[in-house]
C-alpha cells in the first residue's frame, strides 16, 4: 500500500487547518471518480453519523448529598425510577425506564408518553427535574426521605453511559400476521403492509469500519451533540455475523458502548421517544471519525447503500418466538427508495433512524475537525472483531428446583 | 359551488341537536362526514366536507355559529411541530392520505395539511411526538 498515514500525522494536519475531511456520503462519489488509491492519498478523515433509537442508553448521576446525608434506595426523577444500587448518592437512569403509574400495555397499545429518555432530554435542556427519594436510614446516612428539584448544572457528575449503541446493521421489520402489531420497530401493519428499518446505511459508523480496524476503546466521537468516547464493545456485540465480500455484515453485528459528559451535550441529539405499544426510549446522535490510514480503510469507507444488505425479519412470529429464518436480504438503497420487494410483494418502507440527522451529524463532525477543535485519538485497545470468534448465547431455561450446582 | 373541509366543535349543551339534518334539509348542502367523536366532557367534534352553493354554504356557517357551534378549518386540527420532528419517517407509512410524506433525496418529512383528514394515526405513530392536536378528545393522549 502506498498510503501509510498515522493518526499523529492526521492530527498535525488538523491543528494546522490542512486536514482533508469528507463525510461517508460525500466520499462515495470521490472514490468513484478518482479510485481508492488516489482518494486515500487525498483524504485524511471520513466522518460518519447515525441518529436512531438506542434503547441501551442511560446516564450515571451523582446528585450530591443533602443535609443530613442520605443513602438512596428508591429514587424517582420526574416519577421515572432510577437505579440506586450503587454508592449513596450515585444513580443510573436508563432510557427505557417508566413510571410505575404508566398504564403500559394494560391500555393496549400503550402510549408510553414519558420515560427515562425524556428525563435525560429534559436534564440536557436545562429543565428543573423533580427528585423524590427514600432510604432506610443508617448511622452515617440518617435522612430517610427527600422531595426536591434539581437541574443538570447542579448535579456533580452526569456521565452518559450507553451499553449498546451504533448497531452495525439492523433487521428490517415486517408483520406476516393478520393484525397490526406495535413493536420497537414501530407500527407494523398486517400482511406486510410496511417494512421498517433502522440504520443510516452508508453513513452509519460501523458500516464504514466493518472489521473495526480503526474504531477502538478510547476513540473520540460525536455523542449527543457533544464529545464522547468509545468505552468498550457494546453488549450483544457479534462480529461473527455473516458477511458480504466487502466485509460488511448482513445481519445485526458489532455494537459500541459509548460514554461522555452529559453536561456538554444537546437536547437536539438526545431525544426522548415513545413507541406505541412498546415503550419509551431515546434517540441518540452518534458520529465517529474514521482516519484514512491506508487504501484498505478508504475502500471500506467508500461503501454505498447498494452494497449494504439487511435481513427482513417477521415480527409477528419470527422475532418474538425465534421462529424460522429471515425472509431475505434487501439493500439500503432499496430501503431508502421507499419500496422493497419481499416474496414477490411490494412493500413500502419507513425508517426509524433519521438519515437527515445522520447527515447533519457527519457534517458537524467534519466541521469540528476542519475547524481544528476536534482531533483524533489512538485507541487504547482494539475491539473484538471476526477473529475473536464470539458466539452469542441465549438465556438458559432450566428448572431452578433442580439446580445442578447444589 | 364551494367544497370545504371543516370541523364543528359542539359545546355540551348542543351536542344532541340534529345539526346535519338541518344542513342538508334547510341549506341544500352535501355532507360527507370524515370523523365524529364526543369526549367524556360531552363536547363533540365533527369533521366533514361540505359542498353546495356558495350562498347556502355561507348562510349555513352563520346558522351554525348562531347555534353555538365553533367552526374551524380542518387544516388547523393537526399540527406538525417541525422543531420536534427528527425526520425519521416512521409516520409516512402510517398516514393514509399522504399528508405526511418522505422527500427523497433530502430524506426529510413534510406535512401538507390540506391532505390531512384528521384520522390522528400520526399522533401515536410519531415516536418523537412531533404531531400535535389542538383538541383534547381524551382518547389519543
Amino acid at each position: 500500500m502506498k498510503v501509510n498515514r498515522s493518526i499523529e500525522e492526521i492530527n498535525e494536519k488538523i491543528k494546522n487547518g490542512k486536514a482533508v475531511v469528507f463525510t461517508a456520503e460525500e466520499i462515495t462519489d470521490l472514490v468513484e471518480e478518482q479510485g481508492v488509491a488516489e482518494a486515500a492519498a487525498t483524504v485524511d478523515v471520513v466522518t460518519t453519523g447515525t441518529f436512531g433509537p438506542m434503547c441501551s442508553s442511560g446516564v450515571f448521576l451523582n446528585i450530591g448529598h443533602p443535609r443530613p446525608r442520605i443513602k438512596l434506595s428508591e429514587v424517582h426523577l420526574n416519577s421515572v425510577p432510577a437505579y440506586a444500587g450503587i454508592a449513596a448518592v450515585d444513580l443510573y437512569l436508563g432510557a427505557t425506564a417508566l413510571p410505575e403509574t404508566d398504564p403500559a400495555n394494560h391500555d393496549y397499545p400503550g402510549g408510553f408518553v414519558y420515560g427515562g429518555g425524556h428525563v435525560i432530554e429534559d436534564l440536557v435542556a436545562g429543565k428543573e427535574v423533580r427528585l423524590e427519594a427514600s432510604a432506610y436510614g443508617t448511622d452515617c446516612y440518617p435522612l430517610k426521605k427527600i422531595d426536591t428539584t434539581l437541574r443538570l448544572s447542579e448535579i456533580n457528575e452526569a456521565t452518559l453511559y450507553n451499553p449498546r449503541n451504533a448497531y452495525q446493521n439492523y433487521n428490517v421489520a415486517v408483520n406476516l400476521g393478520p393484525k397490526t402489531i406495535y413493536t420497537y420497530m414501530g407500527i407494523l401493519k398486517n400482511n406486510m403492509g410496511n417494512a421498517n428499518y433502522s440504520s443510516a446505511g452508508q453513513l452509519s459508523p460501523l458500516f464504514n469500519d466493518p472489521l473495526l480496524k480503526t474504531i477502538g476503546m478510547g476513540t473520540r466521537i460525536f455523542l449527543g451533540g457533544g464529545i464522547g468516547y468509545v468505552a468498550w464493545h457494546g453488549t450483544q456485540h457479534n462480529p461473527s455475523a455473516p458477511r458480504a465480500e466487502n466485509g460488511t455484515p448482513q445481519s445485526p453485528a458489532g455494537t459500541l458502548a459509548l460514554t461522555g459528559d452529559l453536561k456538554q451535550m444537546k437536547p437536539r441529539w438526545l431525544r426522548g421517544l415513545s413507541y406505541l405499544g412498546y415503550g419509551a426510549t431515546m434517540q441518540v446522535g452518534v458520529g465517529i471519525p474514521i482516519p484514512i490510514l491506508n487504501e484498505e480503510i478508504m475502500k471500506y469507507c467508500a461503501v454505498r447503500d447498494e452494497d449494504l444488505m439487511a435481513p427482513v425479519v417477521d415480527y409477528h412470529r419470527g422475532y418474538p418466538y425465534k421462529e424460522g429464518e429471515p425472509l431475505g436480504l434487501v439493500s439500503y438503497a432499496d430501503l431508502k427508495r421507499g419500496m422493497i420487494k419481499i416474496q414477490g410483494q411490494k412493500v413500502p418502507t419507513a425508517s426509524l433512524s433519521s438519515y437527515a440527522g445522520a447527515r447533519e451529524i457527519a457534517g458537524t463532525l467534519k466541521d469540528w475537525i476542519l475547524g481544528g477543535q476536534f482531533t483524533l485519538t489512538i485507541p487504547a485497545a482494539g475491539l473484538p472483531s471476526v477473529e475473536a470468534g464470539i458466539k452469542l448465547n441465549a438465556l438458559p431455561q432450566r428448572d431452578p428446583e433442580n439446580q445442578e450446582d447444589r | 359551488m364551494v367544497k370545504q373541509k371543516i370541523v364543528l366543535r359542539y359545546p355540551p349543551h348542543v351536542v344532541e341537536q340534529p345539526t346535519i339534518y338541518h344542513l342538508i334539509k334547510d341549506f341544500n348542502l352535501m355532507v360527507n362526514i370524515l370523523r365524529a367523536d364526543i369526549n367524556p366532557k360531552k363536547e363533540g367534534r365533527l369533521m366533514m366536507e361540505l359542498s353546495g352553493k356558495k350562498i347556502d354554504y355561507q348562510r349555513a356557517l352563520e346558522w351554525l355559529q348562531e347555534q353555538g357551534l365553533h367552526v374551524m378549518g380542518l387544516e388547523q386540527q393537526i399540527i406538525w411541530n417541525s422543531e420536534r420532528c427528527t425526520h425519521c419517517g416512521a409516520c409516512t407509512v402510517i398516514c393514509p392520505t399522504e399528508a405526511l410524506v418522505f422527500n427523497r433525496p433530502e430524506m426529510t418529512v413534510s406535512f401538507t395539511d390540506d391532505k390531512c383528514v384528521v384520522c390522528e394515526l400520526c399522533l401515536r405513530a410519531c415516536p418523537a411526538r412531533a404531531m400535535e392536536t389542538l383538541v383534547d378528545n381524551n382518547n389519543s393522549q
